[in-house]
């Protein structure tokens, strides 16, 4: 696997919605590459025809019935918002509608 | 009054809350006094319930009084911040949660509120439950009771070290790869992981949905059986909440393990083991087969690659459950976001501390176009191998005995420069959370410098008993006394 | 825009001495299930802001998806009407990206495994100015995957704010997607009108594109007729009607004709439709948006679809459009037109067949319904049902025409009363005296009057013209306020006017 460039961590950080200063940016370049070329000692291994393990329970269809329940009082769907007008979650303005 | 109750186990306070020797209220009375008296320099804490644990413990008093009290009812109990309550904030120790009010209570809370348990309050934690020492916590760094100048280890830190410092009978933790087991060992008390889906995770706010279970910290084998009676169980809200019966665990702790085979994976026992740890481990395996249990050589061949599987597919997974973070509904907002991009990059960059967007980047990173296939995709693959290779350790005992972690705790900031030397730490824990086992992580002695050790017991999916068995048995004959810490001021 | 001259000079249609057009449609569709798919809050998302919310659809800490049972039911029943493969294997997976109206920032949908696949959709090919078919197109459906709505943003807040309204969060979605099979406007046009209709006929969605529970988006590309790459796409958006669908990808088909011809090359973008301006426009591409980064959603538990689950499924869906249309034609002798008509909706074709079983002819009873009812109906803004005009009361009184009771000129004279009282055709006929006149001694008397009132046509009768026939017929019929067995007045004339 090839080693993790600046631009990489930094387009990954862009993909989660970070912003990193210079000195956490060149910190993490470092981290991370020590991290991920740690974890190149999986390619050890041969996992030809392998099937990926999702979950630690081997459980199938678990369904609820269509029915409904009660939601949840405005207020306090709203009460930890950090701008509301009482009935919207206010955002700044969207510009990028869709 | 006669006895300091805050230091006792659940089962004496429940025992003497029925037989009239004292109340819950003079119980959670005297919890909160040592809270007071010694919180300020263990730091456990980030929330003191002081008058819904005298509240509960005057309702726990009534059912007593009637006769419809159960082994939990009266018990003081500790709640890692990683649950949700409706009383009090739950914050995960970060600041992007500060404040934040749950509008439900986790389902473990509520089974432990129907069984009349009194909640002390909200102990500290590493940052959403990463990390190994505490350290990570935006509230407060937690002590090691035993020496204040180390960790308590992580990320359920605050749960152990409020059970060691009797601040509570009983804590609620998490565990995603040892968060349970490794405070519990660095405190010396008794910590449980049960195994994926016998506890509902809702309202455990999520770090790795695979991996991450409930379970609690005590300070004997048979208060955490008791608690798992109430804790374990289906949960139609937790999809993966399993619905397999769940027996009395105190009728398994019987003393008896003369039929049980207990096996020693060669791979835990190497020169990365430092002699400290090896020792005390090695003499808790003998302890067990002079009581009759046979010891059995096993092999976990995939040992050595379940540090680099576990930290790919809980950083991927951590990567979606953190992002619900923004800003929009609840918790942190920059006050300088102008815009909808603003709003995320400076809530989240301020929000969350180092050890979390690490995470979060390295976890972005090994599910991003390109990269799926080498990191996620191979860690889910040999996820299955390192199932099967316990599955295979199984066949020829019964539980698995190792070592919790490589070296009792550390000292405060001795970890926190290099993140992969501290991940390398949760070698012995991490295979469990992946294969989906329960482990218990039981006292096994102390270091020369007075630090507790910790052994660990693995079991197959769903045999809780056979574990706590063999944990009580030990606990029973291994004629260690830890004693007390003595926190000194 | 960029600098084309006017790219809708040219008729999406008939591209294809250059370019043929290769579109393929994606279209989202509610389900119309009573909860969410991954928690219990209502699905009526008019309910005022954040009123159907809970802390599950609001993303909040802790919260864990539990999958609604029907919501997967409904989605394989859209899979086997549209002859889709059903994955005997699937699962959840997150989608990743972020967006105000995104709870969790991260979708629960289907990536690699959706619940059903390879499917057919076969489609009468109309266009928005005439219903009448022109061709008949397969369009091969590539999936069929169960997703979770979004919430809703309102942009016209004061103190330049937008809101966002998770009402909508969590409701189910079905994503249909297609084979690039579709060529041009009408036949894109006929694939939303034969897959809406399908799905109504299946009760799974109400499949209101203006309220926004249809919603569909094209990718259209042009390239040389036998070319065997695609070339570049466009995905367009933000269309709120089928006809609006219709005109977006004509001029998008235009619009790409004219860069290719102008030597430029097509931007892969999404465009949104601005239905005012008639125009499709870039829409800001957000930047790294198509690394979604999916992985499987391990909240939730696979989804398996075993035969006996299938099998169960599939024997409750309705008799559907295509099936009930060709045995109307066969069993009841329709014409083609009449059955694709009667069968344009499940709720006119049970109608029909209500009718029918009530004892009416099906030929009458087709007309009635096609005709005068829904003439009659339209004028009061209903729908052909029940509860508009009882199907035995419809029955009825094609029965009393039948057997000669009453005229179909009476019959259609009562009708709006029909409608309007609800009362059965026997009594109000019988009350108001409007049964037929056929008796011959009743009649004689006008026909006899009508004869000496109208000398000239009589006589022109008489002469052999039987045009004037049909004018003493009338007036009798008028004599007779409409009463009068046309029939019998017929014979009585030719009595009177050649016995003399």
């Amino acid at each position: 696997m090839k080693e993790i460039a600046r631009s990489d961590v930094e387009y990954v950080a862009a993909l989660a919605q970070l912003k990193l200063d210079d000195a956490a940016a060149d910190r993490l370049v470092g981290e991370l590459g020590e991290i991920l070329a740690y974890m190149d000692l999986l390619n050890e291994l041969d996992t030809e025809g392998v099937e990926p393990m999702m979950h630690a329970l081997e459980v199938t269809n678990v369904y609820r019935d269509d029915v409904t329940a009660p939601s949840l009082p405005r207020e306090a769907a709203l009460q930890n918002a950090p701008r509301t007008d009482g009935a919207y979650f206010l955002v700044p303005r969207i510009l990028d509608q869709e | 009054m006669s006895r300091d109750w805050f230091g006792c186990t659940a089962h004496e306070i429940s025992d003497a809350l029925r037989s009239g020797a004292v109340t819950a209220r003079e119980v959670a009375q005297s919890c909160l006094d040592r809270i007071d008296a010694v919180d300020g320099r263990v730091q456990a804490y980030v929330e003191v319930w002081r008058d819904e644990a005298l509240r509960q413990a005057d309702a726990a008093d009534a059912r007593i009084q009637a006769g419809t009290a159960g082994p939990l009812t009266g018990v003081p109990v500790s709640l890692k911040d990683v649950l949700c309550t409706q009383t009090g904030a739950t914050t995960c120790c970060s600041r992007i949660l500060e404040g934040y009010r749950s509008p439900f209570d986790a389902t473990v809370v509520r089974r432990l509120q129907e069984a009349g348990a009194v909640f002390l309050g909200k102990v500290n934690m590493d940052e959403f439950a990463m990390g190994s020492t505490t350290e990570n916590s935006a509230r407060q760094v937690t002590r090691n009771p035993w020496d204040l100048e180390r960790v308590p280890g992580g990320s359920s830190g605050g749960s152990a070290a409020s059970v060691a410092a009797d601040e509570t009978a009983i804590s609620i933790g998490s565990d995603t790869g040892g968060s349970i087991r490794q405070p519990a060992a660095f405190c010396g008390c008794v910590g449980m992981k049960p195994t994926y889906g016998r506890v509902s995770r809702y309202g455990l706010v999520a770090f790795a949905s695979s991996l991450d279970q409930i379970g609690p910290l005590a300070k004997d084998v048979r208060d955490c059986a008791t608690t798992l009676n109430v804790i374990c169980g289906r949960d139609p809200h937790d999809s993966t909440s399993a619905d397999v019966p769940v027996p009395d665990f105190t009728e398994a702790l019987t003393g008896d393990v003369g039929d049980l085979r207990i096996g020693l994976p060669r791979e835990c026992f190497t020169e990365d083991l430092s002699d400290v740890v090896r020792g005390p481990v090695i003499q808790a395996a003998r302890t067990l087969e002079d009581r009759g249990a046979t010891l059995v050589d096993v092999d976990l061949p995939l040992l050595r690659y379940a540090v680099a599987t576990y930290y790919i597919i809980c950083t991927a997974e951590a990567s979606a459950n953190l992002a619900r973070f923004d800003g929009v509904r609840y918790g942190y907002r920059d006050p300088d976001a102008k815009n909808v991009q603003d709003m995320y990059v400076l809530s989240k960059s301020r929000g969350f501390g180092p050890e979390v967007q690490r995470r979060i980047v390295l976890g972005t990173y090994v599910l991003s176009s390109g990269y799926y296939d080498a990191y996620y995709l191979k860690a889910q693959r040999v996820r299955r191998l390192i199932r099967d290779d316990y599955a295979r350790a199984f066949a020829s005992c019964d539980a698995i005995l190792m070592p919790v972690t490589p070296s009792p705790a550390y000292r405060l900031g001795e970890m926190l420069d290099d993140p992969l030397q501290m991940y390398l730490a949760d070698i012995y824990t991490i295979g469990v959370n992946l294969a989906g086992l329960p482990a218990i992580s039981v006292p096994c002695g102390k270091s020369s410098a007075g630090l507790p050790i910790g052994m660990q017991l693995v079991g197959k999916a769903f045999d809780e008993a056979t574990i706590l068995r063999a944990a009580h048995a030990y606990e029973l004959h291994a004629g260690i006394a830890l004693g007390r810490p003595a926190l000194a001021g | 825009m960029t600098g084309a001259a006017d790219p809708m000079q040219g008729d999406g249609n008939t591209v294809s001495t250059e370019f043929e057009a290769v579109i393929g449609m994606e279209v989202h569709v509610e389900l119309n299930t009573r909860s969410k798919v991954f928690c219990g809050c209502s699905t009526n998302f008019h309910a005022p802001p954040n009123t159907n919310v809970c802390p599950v659809c609001l993303g909040m800490p802790g919260v864990l998806p539990v999958l609604n049972r029907r919501a997967v039911e409904r989605s394989v029943a859209a899979g086997i009407a549209l002859g889709c493969t059903i994955s005997r294997w699937s699962k959840m997976d997150r989608k990743n990206y972020f967006y105000p109206d995104l709870a969790k920032n991260y979708q629960i949908s289907q990536y690699d495994l959706p619940l059903s696949h390879d499917g057919v959709l076969e489609v009468d090919v109309v266009s928005p100015g005439s219903q009448t078919p022109s061709a008949s197109k397969r369009i091969r459906i590539r999936r069929a995957h169960l997703e979770e709505d979004t919430a809703r943003n309102t942009h016209a807040l004061p103190g330049g704010c937008s809101g966002v309204d998770f009402n909508r969060s969590g409701v189910p979605l079905l994503e249909i997607v297609t084979e690039p099979d579709i060529q041009n406007a009408d036949e894109a046009y006929s694939y939303l009108i034969s897959l809406r209709q399908l799905l109504l006929y299946l009760g799974i969605s109400d499949c209101n594109m203006e309220e926004g529970s249809l919603r569909a988006e094209a990718n259209i590309s042009l390239r040389r007729p036998g070319a065997t790459e695609l070339g570049v796409k466009t995905e367009v958006k933000n269309v709120a009607s089928f006809t609006g669908a219709y005109r977006a990808i004509e001029y998008e088909i235009a619009r790409q004709r004219q860069v290719l011809l102008d030597g430029g090359t097509v931007v892969q973008e999404t465009r949104g439709w601005d239905a005012d301006r008639g125009v499709t426009v870039a829409q800001r591409t957000k930047e790294s948006a198509h690394d979604y980064r999916y992985f499987p959603e391990p909240d939730l538990v696979p989804i398996v679809v075993d035969a006996a689950w299938e099998t169960e499924i599939r024997s409750g869906l309705p008799e559907l459009p295509k099936a009930r249309r060709e045995r109307f034609a066969t069993a009841l002798g329709l014409s083609s037109y009449d059955a694709t008509v009667l069968t344009a909706t499940r709720a006119i074709a049970d109608y029909f067949e209500a009718v029918v079983a009530a004892g009416a002819p099906a030929k009458p009873a087709a007309n009635w319904i096609m005709g005068d009812l829904q003439a009659v109906l339209s004028e009061r803004d209903l729908e052909p049902s029940d509860a508009a005009l009882p199907a035995a009361h419809l029955a009825a009184m094609i029965t009393l025409i039948e057997t000669g009771k009453i005229s179909g000129k009476i019959a259609k004279d009562l009708l709006p009363e029909l409608v309007d009282t609800k009362r059965p055709p026997e009594a109000l006929v019988e009350e108001k005296g409007l049964a037929q006149i056929s008796d011959a001694g009743a009649l004689r008397e006008l026909v006899r009057k009508a004869v000496a009132d109208n000398p000239g046509p009589a006589q022109d009768v008489r002469n052999g013209k039987t045009k004037a026939v049909g004018f003493l017929v009338g007036q009798v019929m008028k004599a007779s306020k409409g009463k009068a067995n046309p029939k019998v007045i017929n014979e009585l004339l030719q009595e009177e006017l050649t016995s003399e």
